[in-house]
């Protein structure tokens, strides 16, 4: 095989830091969520890449990989329900305006 | 095939059926079957908390994806009887103009997340744990944002549902190192393959900041205080004590478990983070004004009294930590119980509005005061002896000095507990809370918290059941 594993995992590890600073920095609440995202999908790579080089006479990392789209694709669909509430509520989902709470 | 493997899971078929009963009870009934809705959830959930009262035997099911220890089936108990307090406190809000019509939802949602800590107690692999989690968060997340035309309600929600992915995300980013090193995932087999590596810690370090999020233990609390405050308050009050007490017992299963051999590592992390979580909590729920903000610090700073329970690994730990999620789960739901119905009646949250609470609402101010007594330990109530028993554990473990910093962290905490009480009972005001009359489930509800709060405590035969199924390292 061509290439290597640490090849995958610093695209994976890349993906996770992105994801997190993204979500650090990005003032939009779409954008947060396309960072979180990156960071599912990350540990996705992670548990085929496993799978595949490491223990590649079981399937249980592509089968965890499978469930964890699932999950986040249902994360996603209630996470943009209720942005798009907000989006009702105030015509606009920037960060700054959701501060209604605070002290 | 052999289906009689499903019988171990009884009670979460149980569980599941109650959810189709009242989902399709919801389609059925019109206008007139839904005055009927609440009591017919009360009545079919207080079945189900009866029917699996009493504890079976150690089992494993589905090739060990599923797993039961007797412990379980005290802390299912504990969760069911909590989410049956809540469902009394619902009715004045469910019967609410804006929400009358979709209380269906709220009583579905909020089993679909019980049925999800079931999962994620009994799980015996991470897939099963993943899931178990997620179906308890995501339905959470529309729970928080349920009341759609208010933009408290939907900024919570907003802020609930991407702290839940972000942790999830870094849970799973742990749960993927893990299987790099050890190349499995069911929790009998993991334990032979950690060695203590550095990915191992590392993979470790992500998986208990994802934990961290869902307990909020300081530093991974900043979504809490804003997501209760938003929050319906019967939301607020499952949040606090349902969801942390199931996650608290699964955190401190896994880190026995699966963990376990990497003891001296985990429980130095969680040293420096009881010590930050009690203080930073404490301090922050001195300035707090709005009740349902002061509850949610008081909330995070209680968490880490709960992991005191877990750093030992030790018998007596799951037993106090048990203990200690019933007897606040009791109070917690009291204060709350108070609070949602003088919210409710007269819109006042703000610990200014209390002000001579006494004089016009005398027993709903009892019930407050014995729930903050409780909350802050004071001796004859029974939070009392759930932190001299937390304590206990921590200080056999050997921790001598982390259970004095919490010591000292109780008396800062009984002094913001007792401003409320000083505030119900002291400072004058013109212009009280006028006498509110709750609705009778409501009252029936803070009945009960106020026999918990005072006979958990006395009754020791409580304390001894449960450590009579807990286990150790």
């Amino acid at each position: 095989m061509g290439i290597q594993v640490e090849y995958y995992l610093i695209v994976s590890t890349i993906m996770l830091f992105a994801g997190i600073y993204g979500f650090l920095t990005r003032r939009n609440l779409l954008a947060m969520l396309i960072s979180v995202e990156l960071i599912l999908n990350s540990a996705d790579i992670n548990f085929a890449v496993f799978n595949r080089y490491l223990f590649p006479d079981k399937l249980e990392g592509f089968f965890f990989t499978l469930f964890s789209i699932g999950i986040s694709a249902a994360e996603t669909a209630v996470a943009i329900a209720i942005i798009i509430n907000i989006y009702r509520n105030i015509q606009n989902i920037q960060v700054k305006d959701i501060d209604k709470m605070k002290h | 095939m052999d289906y009689s493997m499903f019988l171990n899971i009884k009670e979460e078929l149980m569980l599941i059926s109650l959810i189709v009963i009242l989902l399709l009870y919801d389609l059925i009934a019109g206008e007139k079957g839904r005055k009927y809705f609440g009591l017919t959830a009360c009545i079919l959930l207080g079945i189900h908390t009866i029917a699996n009262l009493f504890p079976g035997e150690p089992v494993e099911a589905f090739g060990g994806m599923y797993q039961y220890t007797p412990m379980m089936t005290i802390v299912k108990s504990i969760l069911n009887i909590g989410t049956l307090l809540i469902f009394m406190q619902a009715n004045t809000w469910l019967n609410r103009e804006d929400t009358k019509f979709k209380q269906g939802e709220y009583y579905v949602l909020t089993l679909s997340t019980l049925l999800g800590m079931y999962f994620m107690i009994s799980a015996g692999h991470f897939l099963m744990f993943l899931i178990g989690l997620e179906t308890a968060s995501i339905p959470m997340a529309a729970l928080v944002a349920f009341d759609k035309y208010k933009h408290n309600s939907a900024e919570a929600g907003a802020k609930y549902i991407l702290s839940a992915v972000f942790s999830s995300g870094l849970l799973l980013y742990g749960l993927s190192l893990i299987y790099g090193t050890v190349g499995t995932l069911y929790f009998n087999d993991i334990p032979a393959g950690i060695d203590g590596n550095p990915l191992q810690i590392l993979a470790f370090v992500f998986f208990f900041a994802g934990m961290g999020f869902k307990i909020s233990l300081v530093p991974f609390h900043l979504w809490t205080a804003d997501t209760y405050q938003g929050a319906p308050t019967n939301v607020t009050s499952y949040l606090s004590v349902v969801s942390k007490g199931s996650a608290v017992f699964v955190l401190m299963i896994i880190l026995m478990k699966v963990f376990g051999n990497i003891m001296a590592q985990w429980q130095a992390i969680l040293y420096g983070v009881v010590i930050v979580t009690i203080t930073i909590a404490n301090l922050f729920a001195l300035r707090q004004q709005n009740l349902k903000r002061f509850l949610a610090y008081s909330s995070i700073s209680q968490a880490g009294y709960i992991m005191l329970g877990v750093i030992g690994g030790s018998t007596l730990g799951m037993t106090s930590l048990v203990y200690y999620v019933l007897v606040y789960m009791v109070a917690n739901l009291a204060a709350f119980g108070v609070i949602s119905i003088i919210r409710q009646r007269s819109g006042k949250i703000d610990m200014n509005d209390y002000n001579g609470l006494y004089k016009t609402n005398p027993k709903l101010s009892i019930v407050m005061t014995l729930a903050l007594f409780s909350l802050a330990g004071i001796p004859p109530f029974a939070g009392f002896f759930s932190k001299f028993f937390i304590f206990a554990a921590a200080f056999q473990a050997g921790f001598h000095l982390l259970v004095f910093i919490a010591l000292i962290n109780t008396i800062i905490s009984l002094y913001y507990y007792l401003l409320v009480v000083k505030a119900m009972f002291i400072n004058e005001n013109d212009a009280p809370i006028a006498t509110i009359h709750s609705d009778n489930y409501t009252k029936l509800s803070l009945v009960l918290c106020t026999a918990g709060i005072v006979v958990l405590g006395i009754l020791s035969i409580v304390y001894d059941k449960i450590s009579l199924f807990s286990y150790g390292i």
